[in-house]
């Protein structure tokens, strides 16, 4: 601090030695510098021919493919009730086989996937035991009752917009399917 | 594994195998070998889909497994290389360099090898089949034996090798590479093996398929879901099970140095230089280590056999093509010897050292002008210069020297030595020099491209992202014009259709289109200056070791 306005602007060396001057010192930085700093020299043109575009061509094709193989997971997303109308066209262009089927010698065996499920089904078992018997059949009739509501209603939109004939069999389903998912195990145990 | 490598693989992972696999492959790049409780754990996905990813990134070779360190008993343990994702990006580069050598049936297999991971000789043989006979004109179809016998050709000239067996979960592999090394113990975990290591490496198994490709036909959805089930359900044994191939990606790197190298010398000095490099450099192919300093010497006699029957100089000038090769300051040939009317051989290393350094000066004049260009390659040249020396010998004017030296100092590419006159580093009595060293120069710029690739891939995803809604329209009417027209509709509906998109959206979609495709060229091309600089950099890496 007894420095503090007389060896301010001294350097501890000789500044000659370096080649520059007291007046040569480029100017102090205020705050940091700028994220898209101007450049004085533009990039050059990219390489343009026959080869450059097959290969431009081949990697999106690559890309695309590679997206709609099996080996592409998506995170778990819940299937939603009724099926959008995009999803009908783009679905088409999924490829068929979906359940990729790897030889297991190859991967070590932890990763096979655990075969639980009929562990789970004898525990939910006993849950409907408890259930009464009038409640399922209250249950039932009223399930029903929606399932012909729904069945309905698409029946009525398909007139409105334009859609292949056949794809009243497929709302159906959703609609059943959208159905089994609600009741949860009852109805698989009334049915088998 | 640098910050900038894990965050292009990232991105890598996440076009090509989804989010998911985005997750779990970052997870292991960043922290190195894990079990499967500690990524399931450190990613908070479900069990699933983690079991899933890993499966995915083991079978495209991005992820290594073996016992755990702690012995055999304990979890398996995986890890993942920087270098295998990286790969991904040179995908159409391997594609097009099979389709120049092998035509179209050897770009297929290894289209199809590459997005598969690995597969056996008779599935890749079958699809390949199939997707040319689609391309094919109505009642021609593809022979499976054409498309073996390509497979052959590509399995003798090492561009296909089989993928290492592996001697269960519990058991490492040792890597000897050596012939005639004692195997290692079971317990003692090793480096993953080469699939060099094994000799079957490159033999074609026999195989018994018989057959053409089959067309597939466009049907409805629930017929092509039964055939896909039929042929689910007749998996013929064609005597080549558990047979495994995948590319090999070092023989094509060897291939694109080769021609890196050949078109070096055309562009340096001519045609014909660059056709006796290219004889030398494909009578080597097989005598030569990928490791390699330098080619095997080779005799001027041998040469002068073996060019290709087009170009007929006569021997006198044959030799004086050599030795002007030979005095070249880029020094690609080299004279060994003078038996044989003198052995000549291509110095591999130096012509990669040289080709980086080329690109070093290139980046250099791009960013910061041809002055600032002439003071780095003299820097290169004179090694440790000091201030004084630099505007002399550039015959710049010491104002602007100092500004571009300075410049080129704070964007790290040359740096400060200090030598001292006395023993306490006095500024006033320390020689100051500035110097370039090449290495790491190159190491530092290779990290840049790396960062620049994972821009452009961001600002690609950006774009999509901010049309989606646009892009997606588009998709839509597309898919309803197929339809349409595979159902045979009159023009004006088709017209129709065609007009839901109105034509500000058209030049919208035009200009989205063509920024894509500019980010996508502009990956492809940083990608090759990645290789040379990586090529280097693993040249030098294997020489000093």
């Amino acid at each position: 601090m007894a420095g503090k306005g007389r060896g301010v602007a001294a350097f501890t060396f000789n500044i000659e030695a370096l080649g520059i001057g007291r007046g040569s010192m480029p100017e102090a930085r205020v705050g940091p510098s700028p994220l898209f700093p101007s450049t004085d020299f533009k990039p050059v043109p990219l390489k343009a021919g026959e080869d450059e575009d097959y290969m431009l061509a081949l990697k999106q094709e690559m890309r695309g493919t590679m997206q709609q193989l099996p080996h592409n997971i998506k995170p778990q997303s819940n299937k939603s009730e009724v099926e959008r109308y995009t999803e009908r066209y783009l679905k088409k262009s999924q490829i068929e086989d979906e359940d990729w089927t790897p030889d297991w010698n190859l991967f070590p065996k932890e990763l096979m996937p655990q075969t639980k499920k009929p562990r789970a089904k004898a525990g939910t078992k006993k849950k409907p035991v408890k259930i009464s018997r009038k409640e399922t059949e209250a249950m039932l009739s009223k399930l029903d009752a929606l399932a012909k509501n729904d069945d309905r209603n698409p029946e009525k939109s398909d007139d409105e917009t334009e859609k292949k004939p056949g794809n009243e069999e497929e709302e159906e389903v959703e609609a059943e399917e959208y159905d089994e998912e609600d009741i949860e195990e009852v109805s698989l145990q009334i049915r088998t | 594994m640098t910050a900038q490598e894990v965050r292009l693989c990232g991105l890598l992972l996440r076009e090509h195998f989804g989010e998911v696999v985005e997750k779990v492959g970052t997870q292991l790049l960043r922290s190195g070998a894990q079990n499967l409780r500690t990524i399931i754990h450190e990613t908070g996905l479900s069990v699933d889909l983690v079991k899933k990813s890993l499966m995915v990134l083991v079978q495209h070779g991005a992820c290594l497994f073996s016992s755990g360190r702690k012995g055999p008993g304990s979890p398996t343990e995986y890890r993942s290389g920087c270098d295998r994702i990286l790969r991904i990006l040179r995908y159409p580069r391997y594609i097009y360099t099979a389709k120049t050598l092998y035509g179209d049936t050897g770009e297929l297999i290894i289209e199809e090898l590459l997005q598969r991971g690995h597969m056996t000789m008779s599935g890749t043989v079958k699809t390949v089949a199939d997707r040319l006979t689609q391309n094919m004109e109505e009642g021609r179809s593809m022979d499976y034996s054409e498309v073996s016998s390509a497979f052959s050709k590509l399995v003798e000239t090492h561009f296909l090798q089989r993928c290492p067996p592996l001697a269960g979960a519990g058991t490492a592999d040792s890597t000897n590479p050596a012939p005639g090394a004692t195997p290692a113990t079971p317990s003692t975990p090793s480096a993953p093996p080469t699939p060099e290591s094994f000799p079957d490496c490159y033999k074609v198994p026999h195989m018994t398929l018989v057959g053409r490709g089959k067309r597939q036909l466009t049907a409805e959805d629930g017929e092509d879901q039964r055939n896909a089930k039929r042929q689910k359900m007749d998996p013929e044994a064609h005597g080549d099970e558990g047979i495994y191939w995948q590319v090999n990606f070092e023989r094509f790197h060897l291939h694109f140095r080769d021609q890196a190298i050949i078109s070096a010398v055309a562009n340096k000095l001519d045609q014909t230089s660059s056709e006796i490099v290219r004889t030398m450099l494909r009578m080597s192919e097989v005598t030569t280590s990928p490791a390699a300093t330098c080619t095997k010497p080779l005799s001027a006699n041998e040469i002068f056999r073996s060019l290709p029957a087009s170009y007929n100089i006569p021997r006198p000038i044959l030799d004086q093509y050599l030795t002007l090769l030979v005095d070249d300051p880029m020094e690609f040939v080299g004279k060994a010897g003078e038996s044989g009317g003198g052995m000549y051989v291509v110095n591999l290393h130096r012509a990669l050292a040289n080709l980086a350094r080329a690109t070093l000066e290139s980046v250099v004049q791009e960013r910061f002008g041809s002055r600032s260009a002439r003071i780095f390659r003299l820097l290169l040249r004179k090694r440790h210069l000091e201030q004084k020396q630099v505007e002399d010998f550039a015959m710049i004017p010491a104002k602007e020297a100092k500004d571009m030296l300075y410049t080129l100092l704070s964007q790290n590419l040359v740096q400060l030595q200090e030598i001292p006159k006395t023993p306490d580093y006095a500024p006033s009595r320390t020689f100051y020099l500035y110097t370039v060293n090449q290495l790491p120069t190159a190491r530092m710029l290779l990290q840049n491209c790396y960062k620049t690739v994972a821009n452009l891939i961001e600002r690609r995803l950006f774009e999509s992202k901010e049309s989606k809604r646009l892009l997606e329209k588009s998709q839509r009417i597309e898919a309803i014009l197929a339809s349409l027209q595979a159902s045979g509709a009159e023009p004006e509906q088709l017209t129709e259709v065609e007009e839901m998109i109105t034509a500000p959206e058209k030049q919208q979609l035009d200009g989205l289109r063509l920024h894509i495709n500019k980010l996508d060229s502009a990956e492809n091309q940083v990608d090759e200056t990645i290789f040379l600089l990586e090529s280097y950099v693993n040249s030098t890496a294997t020489s000093t070791s």
